[in-house]
This record gives structure tokens, sequence and C-alpha cells, in this order.
């Protein structure tokens, strides 16, 4: 039997499912197409009783009221801050943390990944009671990390993104061929040499989608600088911004839908920069799941 | 853990075919386990600590000492018929959470083989989307679209008939509100169900699909007897990361419902904590919660790597 056949008889079925993909594509695209839209949205027809899919009259008005009254662009800075020490430091103790659990044989070595891979599963939200008090005392010693800083949100990050990020990088590190490093060593390279110059440029790669979930978790973040920038208000981060536009009486939806499209931006920006990558580190970290 | 105790057993073995390396490897792991442990074993720590307390807003600022309780915290949780409510409300939330976002992407998985080039390409764009965007803009962007003023979803649906839904607030009614959630929630997980059953699908050889289409299996017997089976590792793997993710959702609930919804009807055990412990200053009844939830979650886990080594997975 040659091979066409069945597939022309499947014709209609194909293009029928294409075309259900496309429109479950669009449907799952429409929350985020709404976002945008009624972020440039003049006021008037964000806040209509008759909401249209398009809009003749784009405005910058509510990225403006964003911008200006909320000190967006502070927040903005500093959830990027708080973000980038986190991807930062997460990928290098990930680095070398990984590198001692797939490189050597020691004592507790499968304990220690077992207590990663559970750490996993913690509820950072419960965890939120015990580290309010952690940070109010670690500030009375340690000025920058106490409550109401920048400190208090990358600390706990820190810990929280770091289980997954070893986890993930696991597979990585396991993928450079140990000869390489055998090799390195008949070479004459010292142990820290071949971990810097030759074994980093490697696991880069790897390193920069591990780093994808430190940032979204930290950029999402929302529990954390609710409940530990409690006066400071020059320290909060996007999310709570946001909220500003939350009114008992009414929501300034105009003003919510633009600082969700400033805050989902850069997110998106950097899933799709990596997604190629994510997508084999990730189907790497489940096959060694 | 502290780090001088587990130091001090670190021992050279030569069990293995890797380098023991002595101490290197714990010099590699110190300021992980630095950070792990300040910031994530002692706060369980005290946690439990806590819980086991008279802790509320007058010990906070010194007014009282704080007091032992034994397990009265517990004793008081359990008499609470608001606990089991929101535990069976938590349990059952996400196990409709995890049904549907596996249901969506296993099926939009087996779509996705099934199409050429262009239409699979704008479905994952799409479904990376949903799952780039952050949980609290989500969250706004589904409450407004379901807005019962100025939300097209209640336009649509009154538009086709459907006049009950004109003006419809979702987040009122206690299980409208908690479907909205759901919705919301389905959206933004179910593209990692997608694309990791989708890698999975892709890696299975194509003699075998091809037999079974030869063979005149129907799509769901392909999915059921030939799919499901060879893909049984990754629908753990898909399946238990969403039980873990359902089970803790937080920031949704908390924006979509305004804190738990009206009269506290969509509390979940997460956002039950927080709210105790920190808008009523129970922090030791809060911790409580909080213990209980750790100990579903671990059992959770600890299942879950049992079932990892059943299937031969070395760590």
């Amino acid at each position: 039997m040659t091979p066409p056949r069945p597939r022309r008889i499947r014709r209609p079925w194909r293009l029928a499912a294409e075309a259900g993909a496309l429109l479950i594509a669009a449907a799952v695209a429409f929350p985020l197409y709404w976002m945008v839209l009624s972020a440039f949205k003049p006021a008037g027809e964000v806040q209509s009783g008759t909401p249209r899919p398009w809009t003749l009259a784009p405005s910058l008005d509510a990225f403006r009221r964003v911008f200006q009254q909320q000190d967006f662009g502070r927040y903005f800075l500093n959830s990027l801050f708080v973000a980038g020490v986190v991807v930062l430091a997460s990928a290098l103790i990930a680095f070398l943390a990984a590198t001692a659990v797939t490189r050597f044989r020691f004592r507790f070595r499968t304990t220690l990944l077992v207590m990663f891979l559970v750490a996993q599963m913690v509820p950072v939200e419960a965890l939120t009671i015990p580290l309010f008090f952690l940070m109010r005392d670690l500030g009375g010693v340690v000025p920058g990390v106490g409550l109401n800083t920048l400190g208090s949100l990358i600390l706990p990050h820190l810990a929280f993104s770091l289980p997954f990020a070893i986890w993930m990088l696991r597979g990585f590190v396991k993928a450079v061929p140990e000869a390489l490093e055998e090799a390195a060593y008949l070479d004459g390279a010292s142990r820290a040499r071949f971990l810097w110059q030759i074994l980093f440029p490697l696991v880069l790669p790897g390193l920069i989608a591990t780093s994808v979930f430190s940032f979204i978790s930290t950029w999402n973040d929302f529990l954390f600088a609710k409940s530990f920038l409690i006066s400071a208000t020059e320290n909060s981060t996007l999310p709570m911004a946001l909220l500003v536009f939350f009114k008992p009486d009414e929501n300034d939806w105009g003003g919510i839908m633009a600082a969700s499209t400033v805050m989902t931006l850069p997110v998106l920006v950097f899933f799709v920069l990596v997604q190629r990558r994510l997508v084999s580190g990730l189907g790497g970290a489940v096959k060694d799941g | 853990m502290s780090g001088a105790s587990t130091l001090s057993h670190a021992r050279i073995t030569r069990t293995g075919k890797r380098r023991s390396g002595g101490w290197t490897p714990w010099l590699y792991l110190a300021p992980a386990l630095a950070v792990l442990g300040g910031l994530l074993v002692y706060p369980i720590y005290q946690l439990g600590l806590i819980s086991l307390l008279e802790y509320t807003q007058a010990q906070v600022s010194g007014g009282e000492p704080t007091t032992f309780q034994g397990l009265a915290n517990y004793a008081e949780l359990f008499g609470d018929t608001r606990f089991w409510q929101v535990l069976l409300a938590t349990v059952l939330f996400a196990a409709a959470c995890v049904l549907a976002t596996l249901a969506v992407g296993c099926a939009l998985a087996v779509l996705l083989t099934r199409i050429r080039a262009l239409p699979r390409l704008a479905l994952m764009l799409a479904a990376l989307g949903a799952w780039a965007t952050p949980a609290i803009t989500g969250s706004t962007v589904w409450l407004f679209l379901f807005d019962p003023d100025f939300g097209p979803v209640d336009k649509v649906l009154s538009a086709l008939g459907l006049s009950g839904f004109a003006h419809y607030s979702w987040t009122y009614d206690r299980y409208t509100a908690f479907a909205l959630v759901l919705l919301e929630v389905v959206w933004c997980s179910f593209p990692f169900v997608m694309v990791t059953v989708y890698a999975g699908i892709r890696a299975i050889p194509g003699e075998v699909l091809e037999a079974a289409a030869l063979d005149g299996a129907s799509q769901w017997r392909t999915w059921r007897s030939v799919l499901a089976p060879m893909l049984r590792p990754i629908l753990v793997v898909v399946t238990l990361q969403s039980v873990i993710w359902d089970f803790k959702v937080f920031t949704q609930i908390y924006v979509m419902t305004n804190g738990g919804g009206i009269a506290k009807q969509n509390l979940v055990l997460n956002v039950y904590a927080y709210q105790t412990a920190f808008a009523s200053a129970q922090y030791s009844l809060g911790s409580a919660i909080g213990v209980v939830m750790l100990l579903i979650l671990l059992a959770v886990s600890l299942g879950y790597l049992r079932l990892l080594r059943r299937q031969g997975e070395e760590l």
C-alpha cells in the first residue's frame, strides 16, 4: 500500500482539524488581545456598555495615567532589579549545586536530590508567615534585607527558585560527557578552570532556559510584595502598582489593562526569545525527572 | 539542616564511577544549602513552631508573652466547620482544575500532531502567550472579560439569547466565581501540558502511529491504546505537577474574588491561611493551616517520588 492513500482520505478531516486549531488559537489569544486593545482604547470606550472588539481612536491616555500618576516607572525598575538579581544569583548557585550532584559521588547525594525535589512542593504562600517574622528580625541585624526593602523580596525568591533550577540544570550538566572532564584534567586544567571555562559555557543554554522560570516566578510575585513592603511604597513592585487601579467604587479598567500590558510584555519577550531552549530543556528535565 | 553537621558526615566513598572529590561537592553545594537552609528549612521549622504557640497581634507587638499551646490551635482548626468546608472546596477545585487542564492539554497536543506547520505555529504561539502571562495580569484580564458592566462575555451571551447573562455578576455566586477562576487557571496552565505531551508524542516512532492508522483505529482508540500507555511517564509528571500547582492556587483566587469571595465563599486553603494570619492577625492559626497544607503536599510529593522510582528513574 502506498502511503499517500490514507492521507488523501483524511484530507477533509485535516482541514477541519486545522480550522479548529486556528479557532482555538484565536480563543486562547483573545484575552491578551483584549488586554492590549483595552489599554489603547480611550476611557469612554473601555468603560462602555457596548464593548467593541476594535477601536477607531487609539489613545495612550491609559499608559500616561499608568506611568505618570502612579510612579510606575520606578515600580518597573524595582521589579526588574529584583528579578535580575534573583536570576543571576540563582543561576550561579544552581550551576554549582547541579555540578556537585551530577559530577560527584558522595554520601547523602540521593537524599539531597530528593530534598530538592520535595522543596519544589512547599507551598510558598504558607511560608509567608514565618518569613515575615524572619525578615522583620533580619532587618534589625542586616540593613537592606529587612521588611520594606527590596532585599526582603530577593532572598525568599532566590530560595524558592533554587530547587527547580538545580533540578532542571541537572540534565544539562549531565549531558556534558565525562570524557571531556577527564581530558581537561589530563591537560592539566585545575578543577576551577574546568568548572568556569569548560563546563560553564557548555551549560549556558540550559542556564538561560532555567532562568526563565526564576524570572517569571519573581516577576509575577505579588504575595511577598504585598506582605513585606508595608509602608515603603517607593520599593513597591509592579503587581502592587497594578492593584492601585482597583478602586472600591469603580475600577479604572483602562489603567488596569495598560498596567497589565506593561507587566506582561517583558515576560512575553523573554519567553519568545528562549522558547525553543525552554521546550527542549523542559523535555530534558521531565525525562530525567 | 545545619551545614556543620552534614559536613562532618561527608566521607570519601568510592562506590560510584564518578569521582568522590572529597570536600569539593560540599563546597559547590554550600551557597545553595546556606540559602535553602536559611530561607526554606528554617521558615518551615518556624511555621511548625508558631502553629504550636499563642501568637496574635498582642504577642507580635510584645504586649503579651508568647505561650506554648501544644496542639490547641489544631484542635480549634479541626473543630471549625469553616476549615473543613475550605479543605473540601480546595480539593474539589484543584481536582476540577487538574482534570480540565489535562483534558484540554492532551486533546490539543494530539490536535497539534494532525495539522500542518502554519496552524500548529499559530496554536503554539497563542499557548505560549497564555503560558507567559503573569498570574496577576491573567486574573485582571479574565475579570475584565467577565465584567458585568463593561466585559464582552456577558454582552455576547445575552446577544446569543441567554438574556439571564445580561449584567450577570460572575463573582457574586460561589460556583460561577470558582468557574471563572477555573477558566483562568486552565487557560494559563494547559500550555505546559500541551507542549510537554506534544514533545512526548513526537518522540514516539512514526511507524507505531501509522500501524494504528492502517489498522483503522479511531482517534480515541489510538489515544487510549497506543499513545496514552507510551506517554505514561510524561503523563505522570504532568499530572502531579498540575496537582501541586492547582492545590496551591493563590493569586487567581485572591485577585479575582477579591481576597476569597463574598462572605469568604471562595476561600481555598492557601488564601485561608494567609487571611487568617495577616487579615485577622491570628498568626498561629494561619500557621496551623499552613502546616496542614505542607503535610498534604508532602504526601503528594512522596507519592510522586515513589512513582518515579517505580519507573526506574535514576536520581
